[in-house]
């Protein structure tokens, strides 16, 4: 009998799904070596169906999407519970990803943003309730959670497969080392592993020529009148997250001109990767003076988003101070 | 997310820590008993094996009882709360290294200077202790052994400043027979000592005692002098600077130049010497600074070269009459720069004059008749302007009443709070001058006479017995205009409250001469940024330690003589000088010297050539490898700030002795009593 | 002891001024409230930002961080990046909902015992007046559901709907 594979998707937007289905034949090598137990994008196989399967049932869950909703967090530890190997696929699972940027704001604000936002008709100010009464009787939607979690601070997790979305060839490369451990002839990584990514940062990785850096203005790509293709964007004025940024992409972003965002997390063994990059660009700050220090930042109307882009919900605030305080 | 390693380490480790009470200085505030059981207790789970508190953990029955612990307890690490680790951190080191421990395995709380000191709430200095101490165990789990790093030491020394503490240096370290560079900004060594007549409390003639000095130090085969010259930039670390000094232009061939003097006397230009001769003498625009100056050159001032003023064309009787061949007039001499390497610097940059004019009501430079006490040095001096006549403005007129006005900006909180230290005694060196030499009543307002060093108070009395009068108070105003129809004019009257009398008293005299204090150089600043030392709030040279190490600074390898580091009188500079000098022969003697082994290095594995750190070092220790396109750090030249770990984007740059493992566990230490009881790893030994 | 607030503020200094400055308000005995805790580093250019948000999370109710005055670092122009990392710091932290006098930056000589109590004490006051942070990040997260309680469910209307 063939292991079962599960994947999963919470709070996220898809694109990890997209991800795996762009290994394009790849994917027939998982369809050959694993029985498919539950995969809803893919396939129709009901929550009741996956909650009647044994604990431990499921070789691999890849999880992808953060923990927003009681219905993400009920099924991260359902999965959790039926499968030997929880694997946070994708940035919003193992950081909160975009979705997690939100923790910038209370609920409120995320509805307000929402549904009374210039772009929408809404004179009722009405909300999505977790229940509301129809004719043909109560239909409910999964409360709202204060904040967005990371998939492992709220169950175990086995291994990270990190990236907005991960790259296909490093999903190919992960699956190629599941099905190697199924046939027997490797070993499974430690536990805790991040597979599926290097273990530099991106600038490694990253063509455009390097020299020392003097940052006196930041900007935003379209201010820029010209772009030199060869030289370090950061060095050019642009707010690149790549040096903080784990390698793996093969610097897809500043290969065609776009800074780093920073998708694939911090690199290996740091806390907190606003606060790498926080520090190494206003250490390259080329002004003495606070005025003069304020206008450079003054090109950075939103340190935090950008910073945090992806790890807000892991970081070591993890969230605006009013949002967390609704969770207690 | 768990920390295994951390769990590990505290369970295999072994902790012993020792709560000093300091006598009464910690206990008498700090319930010590309460942090030690507290250490034994609360911290068991974080391997701490053993928490005692001792008298005087310092003392050598204190630091045997860490050793004995050490053999009998097997401990790994160590903690002493005590005092400030820049008094004894190296002390409990070296018991670790004495008992078989690493040195760098230790780590000191700091509960006096930081606790007991300054806080009178016993339960909240308690308090505060207790997590001093959870903030140093948890620190001291993530201490990594490490070895000091050993530099070299160029035996070549730097001396700035040629007054008596610089060339007292100078002389003992070349005597010793080492290289040293002194520089010196003026054109002849000597500094203030040479514009003096006699020194207190023994009258010996100031030149007599002091050109010896400086004629040992010009023709010293081993001292290399550069006058007329400032230093201009400092590179480099203990054992090895690089520093660059910049020689001014003399406009003299000093290869060539013999000293005949026959310019001097030639040139037309005669000017007020703002300088040496306090603005009582004249000099000319090509001069000696004064008889006496080592080396014995002119040097030329373009400012009043009738030649240089002139657009470059007249004059030019220096350059006619020279007698030397080639001509030693060099119009064309430019700014040089000599780069030396040097292993230890001595700073001996003496001090400025506090400027009279700032009090206004004592009437300086309003008034003719009142003096600065350095301008009446001058007018002792037999080879002074007036040659050793003591005479009023008119320069002929012997005054028949003088007062001494002492603490004119010193002790006076609208100037300079401090006590020049010398004043005291100057005041009286002077008043006993101009009796001897006018016979003139003299008259000396004080606050309180200060007179503590050797013989200084037998030469007060002496002064007193000769006759001087003493008047304490503080001197309102000195003032040329008569009030009572008894008052005459022409006469300077000195309005001052005689504390002793308790009464007001009006006293006229011709003269008035101003005891001016001691103050930082005007630049002192802007000094200590190149040599990378500090100054006080009073702008002095800030000493290493003001009792126990008052002649290094807190840059290793720089030291401080004279009254760059504050105000003293000759023995007390010669003796420092001397002192600086000691320090530096044993470093050289050393051969080379363990530094704290502080030093950031990059992880090349994870450094991914960013470049962000490459501008961030001042002492050019990262550099670029292109070839493997990652940064690299040079451990001699890193001197272990840290910026660049905090800076390094990726992580990849480690700091050892302040690592960000060490860091984070203190501050996790330091929150325990406070953190969410969640954040609590249950660790068990 | 009274029940006022007593906030626990986490202090980086640097070793040559700041650190130097709080043992000579020790030599001096100067008074300052108890609730800072030192943590030396080498200079004021070692903070990495993660020092200030690990303090903040962890409990502390502010940071001080305390360097050389600028012009005067000991290892030259450090403090000039801690000066910039400072500023930016702020401006993050605002986002976050963290009032910028919980994380000062302060300059202190070796000379300034007296300077650094008062800065001191000072920031006691002013974060004893803010209250307590209490970071919550690290508690255990109890998911509370959104919008109104069940009895308030509303009715949708046929008009709205």
């Amino acid at each position: 009998m063939k292991p079962k594979f599960a994947m999963y998707w919470a709070a996220a937007c898809g694109g990890c799904e997209i991800a795996v289905l762009n290994i394009d034949e790849k994917v027939l090598d998982l369809d050959a070596n694993f029985e498919v137990a539950f995969w809803p994008a893919a396939m129709d196989v009901k929550y009741k169906e996956v909650e009647a399967m044994e604990d431990e049932s499921i070789l691999v869950t890849l999880f992808n999407g953060g923990i927003r909703t009681d219905e993400n967090e009920h099924m991260a530890k359902l999965l959790r519970r039926k499968s030997k190997l929880l694997v946070a696929f994708g940035s919003c699972a193992n950081e909160g990803c975009i979705p997690g940027l939100a923790n910038l704001g209370t609920r409120e604000s995320i509805f307000d943003c929402a549904f009374d936002n210039p772009s929408t008709e809404n004179p009722a100010h009405l909300r999505p309730q977790i229940a509301c009464q129809v004719p043909e009787g109560v239909l409910t939607l999964p409360p709202l959670q204060a904040v967005v979690r990371t998939l492992d601070q709220v169950v175990e997790v086995d291994y990270h497969v990190p990236g907005c979305p991960p790259e296909s060839h490093q999903i190919a490369a992960v699956l190629d080392v599941l099905i190697a451990v199924v046939k027997g002839e490797a070993e499974l990584p430690p536990k805790g592993a991040v597979l599926g990514a290097g273990d530099t940062s991106v600038c490694d990785e990253c063509p455009r020529s390097r020299d020392v850096k003097h940052i006196d203005k930041l900007s935003r790509i379209q201010e820029l009148p010209v772009l030199d293709t060869e030289v370090c964007l950061l060095e050019q004025g642009l707010m690149c997250s790549g040096p903080a940024t784990r390698s793996g992409c093969n610097s897809r972003c500043p290969n065609v001109g776009a800074p780093c965002i920073g998708c694939y997390g911090a690199a290996p063994g740091v806390l907190d990767q606003g606060a790498r990059l926080m520090a190494a660009i206003a250490s390259v700050i080329d002004a003495k003076e606070p005025e003069a220090i304020d206008r450079v930042l003054d090109g950075l109307p939103d340190p935090a988003g950008t910073f945090y882009r992806f790890s807000l919900a892991h970081s070591l605030l993890r969230a605006n101070r009013a949002a967390l305080a609704e969770q207690e | 997310m768990t920390d295994k390693t951390q769990q590990e380490r505290a369970g295999e480790e072994r902790i012993g820590v020792y709560v000093c009470h300091c006598g009464s200085n910690i206990a008498g505030v700090v319930n010590v008993e309460a942090v030690a059981k507290f250490a034994a207790e609360d911290l068991k789970d974080r391997g701490v094996v053993l928490a005692r508190d001792y008298t005087f953990m310092c003392s050598v029955a204190g630091q045997e009882l860490i050793e004995q612990d050490i053999h009998e307890q097997g401990l790994t690490r160590v903690v002493v709360a005590a005092c400030s680790p820049h008094l004894h951190e190296k002390t409990f080191r070296n018991v670790c290294e004495r008992s078989g421990i690493n040195p760098y395995l230790s780590e000191m709380a700091s509960i006096r200077e930081h606790v007991a000191w300054v806080h009178t709430d016993k339960a909240a200095a308690t308090a505060k202790a207790k997590a001093i101490v959870n903030g140093a165990v948890e620190r001291v789990l993530k201490n990594e052994p490490l070895e000091a790093i050993r530099v070299p030491i160029d035996a070549a020394t730097l001396v700035v400043g040629g007054g008596i503490a610089g060339l007292q240096a100078a002389l003992e370290v070349a005597e010793a027979g080492y290289d040293v560079y002194l520089i010196e900004r003026e054109a002849s060594l000597g500094g203030h000592m040479a514009q003096f007549d006699k020194t207190f409390p023994t009258l010996d003639c100031a030149a007599c005692i002091l050109t010896p000095k400086m004629a040992a130090v010009g023709s010293h085969a081993r001292i290399h002098l550069f006058t007329w010259s400032e230093v201009e930039k400092v590179e480099g670390f203990v054992g090895n600077y690089t520093v660059t000094v910049k020689k001014k232009p003399r406009y003299v061939d000093e290869d060539v130049c013999t000293g005949c003097g026959i310019c001097v006397e030639k040139c037309p230009v005669m000017v007020v010497d703002e300088n040496f001769e306090a603005g009582i003498g004249y000099r000319k625009a090509i001069y000696w600074p004064f008889a006496q100056a080592v080396p014995n050159l002119p040097v030329l001032d373009p400012d009043t070269c009738t030649y240089f003023i002139g657009g470059k064309g007249g004059c030019k009787a220096c350059e006619i009459f020279c007698p030397t061949v080639p001509n030693s007039i060099l119009f064309d001499q430019k700014e040089e720069r000599v780069s030396l390497k040097v292993g230890n610097i001595i700073l001996a940059t003496g001090w400025d004059l506090f400027n009279a004019r700032r009090i206004p009501q004592y009437g300086y430079g309003r008034l003719a008749n009142v003096f600065t006490s350095l301008e009446l040095e001058r007018m002792c001096n037999a080879a002074g302007p007036t040659s050793g006549r003591v005479v009023l403005r008119d320069g002929q007129t012997a005054p028949k009443a003088v007062g001494i006005v002492h603490c004119v900006g010193s002790r006076d909180r609208n100037y300079n709070g401090y006590c020049s230290a010398i004043c005291c005694m100057q005041s009286l060196k002077l008043a006993h001058l101009v009796k001897e030499r006018t016979g003139a009543e003299v008259y000396n307002f004080y606050i309180d006479i200060r007179t503590p060093g050797k013989e200084y108070d037998e030469f007060y009395l002496r002064v007193m017995d000769e006759g001087v009068h003493f008047v304490r108070g503080k001197v309102a105003e000195v003032s040329d205009v008569p009030i009572a129809p008894s008052e005459e004019g022409g006469k300077l009257y000195v309005q001052v409250e005689d504390t002793l009398a308790g009464l007001q008293r009006r006293i006229p005299v011709d003269m008035v001469v101003l005891s001016a204090g001691l103050e930082p150089r005007h630049d002192s600043a802007e000094v200590g940024k190149t040599f990378g030392i500090a100054c006080s709030t009073n702008g002095w040279f800030i000493e290493k330690h003001a009792k126990m190490d008052p002649i290094a600074t807190m840059t290793e390898g720089v030291f401080v003589a004279g009254c760059a580091q504050g105000p003293k009188d000759i023995p007390a500079s010669v003796s420092q000088g001397a002192a600086a000098a000691a320090r530096v022969l044993s470093h050289i003697r050393q051969g080379e010297l363990a530094l704290e082994p502080i030093r950031a290095s990059v992880l090349e594995e994870q450094c991914s050539g960013c470049r962000i750190c490459n501008g961030l070092c001042p002492f050019n220790a990262i550099s670029f490898v292109a070839e493997r396109k990652v940064s690299e750090i040079n451990a001699a030249l890193c001197q272990g700030c840290g910026t660049c770990v905090a800076a390094c984007p990726a992580g990849a740059i480690q700091g050892s002795g302040f690592s960000n493992e060490q860091v984070l566990a203190q501050i996790e230490g330091l929150l325990r009593d406070v953190a969410q009881p969640v954040t609590r790893e249950p660790v068990t030994a | 002891m009274t029940d006022q607030f007593e906030p626990v503020i986490i202090g980086f200094t640097c070793n040559w001024c700041s650190y130097r400055a709080a043992d000579l308000a020790g030599t001096a005995r100067i008074k300052y409230p108890p609730n800072v805790r030192l943590i030396r580093l080498m200079c004021s250019g070692r903070l990495d930002p993660t020092f200030v948000l690990k303090a903040l999370s962890e409990g502390a109710d502010g940071v001080l961080i305390a360097g050389c005055h600028p012009g005067e670092c000991h290892y030259l122009e450090q403090n000039y990046k801690a000066l910039r990392r400072h500023r930016l710091m702020q401006r993050t932290l605002a986002q976050f909902g963290i009032e910028p006098e919980r994380v000062r930056l302060t300059w202190a000589s070796a000379a300034e015992g007296a300077k650094f109590a008062e800065d001191i004490t000072e920031m006691v006051e002013q974060v004893r007046k803010l209250g307590p942070l209490n970071w919550p990040a690290n508690l255990p997260t109890k998911p509370v559901p959104v919008g109104m309680v069940a009895a308030e469910i509303p009715v949708l209307s046929e008009e709205v709907a």
